[in-house]
Order: structure tokens, then C-alpha cells, then sequence
């Protein structure tokens, strides 16, 4: 591991983080940019996030605290957390390969084979090949462990049949991290399962683009008939399944593998939902001295900044005391829920133009208060929905048993 | 919007932490708080000596006057578990008191009181009126000074502890103005204190009688000091009761949670049942909020503009988040819940206390919305 930088030595590269972000970073395209990695639709916004992300891995402020020898800058993490400050600060657009920099990358160096490793993490950090996810099956979506998308071993080969649903990037992506089920006879439906690093660019893949309530397409539904893939695609032995895409959450919430750096999913600025509050009228006089609106927007000031002091809290050991788990497991549930509840607020301001959709030249902002409230909701069902969350908090945070 | 805090902790918050945890734990068991609703006194004088005696009183008062010389920063794990243990003392008022006397008294005044205070003597503060106004400036007593003398009239309402403290800091108006009057209680008539029945069984709380006491014109605050004083009594007051109330909704949930770990139903454990356990999980996430914000209100403390904001999230989130909890917790116990055995409704009713001392939740955001939107 890396020494600990000295001030001077992070300073400087802090410094030269910020100046690179303030030259390059492009905040209005011309288009609407995705606000998370499941929002992407188009191909201008694919082709777009592709190329920034490059952009950052190539300046050295992506994956500047992973190995060197696989591609990363081989740095203390405290350099790549500078250089995601600078990309905050200069509201820099997201990273596109989210399922690969997030959950597959820090599976793979923290379990994967050096071969894995001199494969996959490079062209993963430079958004040459795009990850997504095959977790959630038609029939199986919060009941993950009873997934059913069938592996068969045959000879050097697994056989897959089956579907996987939800995929974003699906249409995009080089590989999938696929959970699929190898024992049908399994003790239990945890221990049937097996986990793979699986091509998508294959005969007998196809996928189906799923349009989504906004109106746009972001996410597919993928087939897989008769597909054959190497053996060598299993990951953490047959039968491991479970444990292996428990351990991809684990890293999400920051355990083990240093982090990647930049963000997946951009923050909601409250600041612009304060402005459009102060710019809304109602009964000819500012809606913020309507007393219903104003005490809402201020209940949202607090929650707002408890989560966002969350995130430094919860690395505070010494106010982590009596249930350290605690903040980081509700993490997603309450910031999800408090991001649908905001924009769907804002939507409370706008009197007669709450009616407007994207498209119309009469829609404030184009629609985007619309369109953030409507995606909303791929964060509160996607990843876990919020009753799931709940339980994961209520059973591993509090100590309550299980419901089944 | 550059006046939100920031969160941090000092050693000594730590420290005081740890040693507090066990101190309230073990000194305050339940069975012991509630003994306590039937004594007159209401708390343990020994207890008080040995608050006094680990210095606790001491914390925020500078070492000129006898004091630690830290903070409310300092206070506040002390408060948190107090308010999680159901412990009941003149620690708060007197914490108050000497914060008040910090804000306005003269150099004379604080060190005639504030060693005092260091080494253990109780105080309070007596503030509220008949109108039930949650602004402190909104105040009917009056002090009439003539020549070197000071005669007060009036009723104060909600005084806590009145009956143990040695030291009660009034307001009143003197010519119109809000002025704070420093009122040995020795030197009340006999009769001058009435204690009120609240609904937190656990406290004490007196109608103060000013009629016929007279004091010093030294005993006045200046007036140039009166709205400092103010300000940081309703900050300091913001800050402890968020504490109290942040660590009693940490203890109502995991009072429920305790029952519902072992409660069956249906040949079910109920903690099993989502209908329970998401409500649950939703009162635990507004309780860590509560405590992040707290941590940012002690951290946040003293900062000019800062400072404010972030103690009344702090009491708007505690006060909501100590509620809900101990609203749930009694509906979560059923039919024992509805009784005075189970100890769901000492947290209810605690939490609507302190929301009657400091202003609810409701409040603080009316007067946050004007330091965020205004």
C-alpha cells in the first residue's frame, strides 16, 4: 500500500485535480446530460460520457488509487478522493461505467485471478468496455436469491438459458456480471447459484430495449438462448453465487478496494430547487411565503444536510459507536426516497406549468424537474427497492429477524 | 448557502462521552427513575454531588471562574445520555443558568456565581409567562428600580428545578425593557413557589411568584446585554434539549425493539412482521439524522450564523425524530403500551417537555426558514 501523501504532496495534486477539472469539464453539451448511470438513452449521451470518462482515466483522475499494474495511477486513496472533490466541485458530469468501475472491478482485484485482473480493469477505466448488471430476472426481482437463468456446464463450456431484465447499458455493454443458477438440486435457493464475468456480444444473447416512464429508453431486457460462454467466464467457483454478488454490494458501501473515484449518479443540487422556489409566485406573492411550501422546503433543508454530514459521519468512528452498520446500509433508502420526495416537490412549485412535459417550449427547464422526479424512481426500486432496504436495515442493523 | 455546519468532535466530547455512557447506565436504571417520580425532590442528591464532583457542571465555565473552559461542544454527550437514561437532574437548568450569566453578567456577577456553579450549586432560569409565547422577549413581570433597589412582580412559569437551585436568573421588564435579574431563591418569600404538575413525571417545575421580592440594582444585567443573552440562552437551551431528546429517542428505540425481538403473535416473533418493522427502520433513520445533526450543532457551536442554523435542525430533527419514536413505540407495545408500566410513555411525554421549553419542531423550522430563505 501506498505511504500516506504528505500535505504538500496532496495539496499540489489537489491542485493541479482542480485546475485540470476547471479547463475540461463540460457542464451543458447542448443536450440533457444523464444525472445517473441509468438514465443514459440516446447515443449523443452515451457517446458523450464514453469520451469523458476516457478523458478523466487518461489525465490520471479515475482509478488514480487502484494498481498500477492493471491499469490504475497506484496512488494513496487520498489523491483520487482529491480528484473527486475537483469533479464535485466543478459539477462534473457522471462516470458512465458504473457496473464495471463499482461493482465488477473491485470483485475482480479483490478476488480475481492475475489474468482476470490484466484483462478487464484497464479497458473498464477507460470506458473502452462497459459493464452491466444481469442480477434481476422477470419473475425474480427482490427475491434475487431465487433467480432462475439457467448455466449448464458442458464440457469447457456453460450452456445459459433464461432472461435478465432491468439491464442498463445492456444494448451497450461488452460484459455482464451475470448471477445464474448451476444446481437446480442445491440445499437451498443461495447455494444453486454461481456467478460469471459473461460476454454480452455473443450468439444466443439478444436484448430488447424497455422503454421506461419517462418516456425514454435506458434499460433492456436480455435473452439468453443456448448462449455458450468459456468456462473460464465462472467467477468464484460454482455454487458461490450469492456470496459473490453480496460481496459487489459490500464494495459499494466502500469496503476492502480502495475507491475508483468520480460518482455514478450526480448529487441533487438543493440549491437550484431553493431557486426555483424563490422564482415560483402564488397568489401573485413568492411561494416561499406561502407557510405550507416554506415549512416543507426547510424540513428538506434539514434532511438534506443530515444526509450529506452522513457521509462524513460515517467515517467517524468514535460516533459510530453502538450500530456502525447503521449509517451505512440506510445510506441508499434514505437518500433515494429523499430524492423522489424532492422532485416531486418541485413540481409543487410550478402552479399551471406542473402540467408541461419535456418537449414543450412552455415546460420550466425544459422538463428536467419532470424527468428527475419520473427517474426518481429507478433509484427507490433499482439496486434493492426501498421495502427491500428497509429489511436489509431492520436485519442487519437493528437485529430483527428475518420476514418469511 | 454558506451557512450550513459542518460536523467534527473534539477528544474531550469523546471522552465525556464514554465516561457519561456509563455513568448514566449505571446510576440510572429504570426501575430507579421511576422510584424517583415519587420523591419530592425528584433525583438523587448523592448523584448531584458526584455530577458536581466529576466536574460535569464545570465543563463550559472558563477556568477564570473556576471552570474546565471547554464548551456546550462538551456538554452536549453528557446531556445525550442523560436524556437516554431518563436522568433526571438541575444539571441542564444549571448548565443554562451558567451560559446565561456567560452571555450578559457583569464581571461581579459571574464571579460571585460561576465558581459557585463550578463546584456543584444548582440554578435556573426563569423565562416563560402565562401568554404561553415561545419568544422570550414576549414578557409581562417587571422590575421597578428605585434608587439602589429593584421590586419585582409578576409570575414565571415552567422554572425547573426552582426548589433546588440556589440561583434563579429571571427576566423581566425594567421600563419596557427585557432585563435579566439575578434572584438568590433564599431570598423568596415563604410561599413564592408553587410546583406545577407537567407531563414529564420525571422533572420539576415551579410557578415562580415575584411579588414582593426586591433585590439589588446590582443584581440587573446590563441592558446593553439583554438581547445577547437571549440569543444564547435560546441556542444553549436548543442544543441541550436536542441532546436529552436525541438520546431518548435512541433509547425508546431500542426499547421497541426489545419487544418486538421478543413479542409473538400468530406463533410469530412481531419483529418479523414488516408492518412493524418498517416503521421501525424509518424512526431509526430519523434518529441517526437527528444525532448527525446534533453532532454538527456541537461542532457548529459559537459560529456566527452557523451556529443558530445548525442547533435548530438540530432541534427541529431531535424533537420530530424523539416524538415519532416514542409515539410508535407506544402503539408498537399494544395493550401493555397503553399503561403506565411500560415505559414508551415516560419518552412521550419528555419529548413534549422539552418541545414545550424550547419551541417544537414546527417552530424551529418557522425560525430556520428565515436564516435559509430570507
Amino acid at each position: 500500500m501506498p505511504d500516506k501523501p504528505s500535505a504538500a504532496e496532496l495539496k499540489d495534486y489537489a491542485e493541479q485535480a482542480d485546475a485540470w477539472f476547471k479547463e475540461n469539464t463540460v457542464r451543458d453539451p447542448g443536450f440533457m446530460l444523464p444525472l445517473t448511470f441509468m438514465e443514459v438513452s440516446t447515443d449523443q449521451q452515451f457517446d458523450f460520457l464514453r469520451d469523458w470518462q476516457r478523458k478523466v482515466y487518461e489525465a490520471g483522475y479515475l482509478g488514480a488509487s487502484w494498481p498500477k499494474e492493471y491499469g490504475g495511477g497506484g496512488l494513496h486513496s487520498e489523491f483520487q478522493r482529491a480528484a473527486t472533490r475537483a469533479m464535485k466541485k466543478y459539477d462534473a458530469p457522471i462516470m458512465l461505467n458504473a457496473i464495471g468501475n463499482g461493482w465488477a472491478g473491485p470483485l475482480i482485484l479483490d478476488l480475481g485471478t492475475e489474468e482476470q485482473k490484466q484483462k478487464y480493469i484497464k479497458p473498464m477505466l477507460s470506458a473502452e468496455d462497459i459493464w452491466c448488471q444481469g442480477f434481476s430476472e422477470p419473475e425474480n426481482g427482490s427475491d434475487l436469491g431465487n433467480a432462475q437463468l439457467k448455466a449448464v456446464r458442458d464440457g469447457d463450456e456453460y450452456v445459459l438459458n433464461g432472461s435478465k431484465i432491468w439491464t442498463s447499458l445492456g444494448d451497450r455493454a461488452k460484459y455482464m456480471i451475470l448471477l445464474a443458477r448451476t444446481d437446480f438440486d442445491a440445499p437451498n435457493k443461495y447455494a444453486g447459484l454461481s456467478f460469471f464475468l459473461n460476454p454480452m456480444k455473443i450468439d444466443g444473447i439478444t436484448t430488447s430495449r424497455i422503454k421506461k416512464l419517462t418516456g425514454e429508453y435506458g434499460f433492456v431486457q436480455t435473452f439468453f438462448t443456448d448462449a455458450r460462454i468459456s468456462a473460464d467466464c465462472l467467477f468464484g467457483g460454482e455454487g458461490n453465487g450469492w456470496s459473490m454478488a453480496m460481496k459487489t454490494l459490500e464494495y459499494e458501501r466502500g469496503a476492502k478496494v480502495k475507491p475508483v473515484g468520480g460518482f455514478f449518479v450526480k448529487e441533487l443540487d438543493v440549491m437550484e430547487i431553493v431557486e426555483l422556489a424563490k422564482n415560483s409566485v402564488r397568489n401573485g406573492k413568492p411561494l416561499l411565503d406561502d407557510p405550507v411550501m416554506r415549512d416543507k422546503m426547510t424540513q428538506y433543508m434539514i434532511d438534506i444536510q443530515a444526509l450529506n454530514l452522513n457521509n462524513t459521519r460515517r467515517r467517524m468512528p468514535q460516533l459510530m459507536q453502538d450500530r456502525p452498520m447503521g449509517l451505512p446500509l440506510m445510506n441508499k433508502l434514505a437518500r433515494t426516497e429523499l430524492i423522489r420526495e424532492l422532485t416531486e416537490f418541485s413540481l409543487a412549485f410550478q402552479g399551471t406549468k406542473a402540467g408541461y412535459y419535456v418537449g414543450d417550449e412552455n415546460a420550466i427547464d425544459d422538463g428536467y424537474w419532470h424527468r428527475s422526479y419520473l427517474n426518481s424512481f429507478s433509484a427507490t426500486i433499482g439496486g434493492g427497492t426501498s421495502e427491500i432496504q428497509r429489511n436489509i436495515v431492520a436485519e442487519h442493523a437493528l437485529g430483527l429477524p428475518k420476514t418469511r | 448557502m454558506d451557512n450550513l455546519g459542518t460536523i467534527g468532535t473534539t477528544e474531550e466530547q469523546i471522552e465525556l462521552m464514554d465516561v457519561a455512557t456509563n455513568f448514566c447506565r449505571d446510576k440510572s436504571p429504570v426501575d430507579k427513575v421511576r422510584a424517583l417520580i415519587d420523591d419530592d425532590l425528584g433525583y438523587d442528591p448523592g448523584i448531584w454531588k458526584e455530577i458536581g464532583e466529576l466536574g460535569w457542571l464545570a465543563i463550559a465555565i472558563p477556568e477564570a471562574h473556576d471552570g474546565v473552559g471547554l464548551s456546550m461542544a462538551e456538554v452536549v454527550p453528557i446531556a445525550e445520555q442523560m436524556g437516554r437514561n431518563l436522568m433526571s437532574t438541575p444539571f441542564g437548568s444549571t448548565t443554562l443558568a451558567a451560559q446565561a450569566l456567560l452571555a450578559g453578567g457583569s464581571e461581579a456577577q459571574q464571579a460571585a456565581w460561576l465558581p459557585k456553579i463550578a463546584a456543584g450549586a444548582a440554578a435556573t432560569l426563569a423565562l416563560r409567562e402565562d401568554n404561553g409565547d415561545w419568544d422570550l422577549s414576549n414578557i409581562d413581570a417587571t422590575g421597578d428600580v428605585s434608587g439602589d433597589n429593584v421590586s419585582l412582580s409578576g409570575k414565571k412559569q415552567l422554572v425547573l428545578w426552582a426548589d433546588s437551585a440556589e440561583l434563579i436568573i429571571a427576566s423581566v421588564k425594567v421600563d419596557g425593557a427585557v432585563r435579566f435579574v439575578l434572584i438568590e431563591r433564599s431570598a423568596l418569600p415563604e410561599g413564592s413557589l408553587r410546583r406545577e404538575t407537567v407531563i414529564d413525571e420525571t422533572a420539576r417545575s415551579y410557578e415562580v411568584s415575584l411579588d414582593g421580592v426586591t433585590v439589588s440594582a446590582d443584581a440587573l444585567f446590563d441592558a446593553s446585554r439583554t438581547r445577547e443573552t437571549l440569543e444564547k440562552i435560546e441556542l444553549a437551551a436548543g442544543l441541550l434539549h436536542a441532546a436529552e431528546m436525541t438520546g431518548g429517542a435512541q433509547a425508546v428505540i431500542d426499547y421497541t425493539l426489545e419487544y418486538l425481538k421478543t413479542r409473538k403473535q400468530f406463533g410469530k416473533i412481531i419483529g418479523s412482521y414488516q408492518a412493524l418493522k418498517h416503521p421501525t427502520v424509518n424512526n431509526y433513520v430519523e434518529y441517526e439524522k437527528a444525532r448527525t445533526h446534533l453532532y454538527s450543532a456541537a461542532h457548529s457551536w459559537g459560529e456566527q450564523g452557523r451556529g443558530e442554523v445548525a442547533v435548530r435542525m438540530a432541534a427541529a430533527q431531535s424533537h420530530s425524530s424523539y416524538s415519532t419514536a416514542a409515539d410508535r413505540a407506544i402503539q408498537f407495545h399494544g395493550g401493555f403500551g397503553f399503561t403506565h408500566d411500560c415505559d414508551a410513555q415516560l419518552h412521550r411525554r419528555k419529548a413534549i417537555l422539552s418541545g414545550a421549553l424550547i419551541g417544537d419542531a414546527a417552530y424551529q423550522r418557522s425560525k430556520l426558514a428565515g436564516l435559509l430563505f430570507d
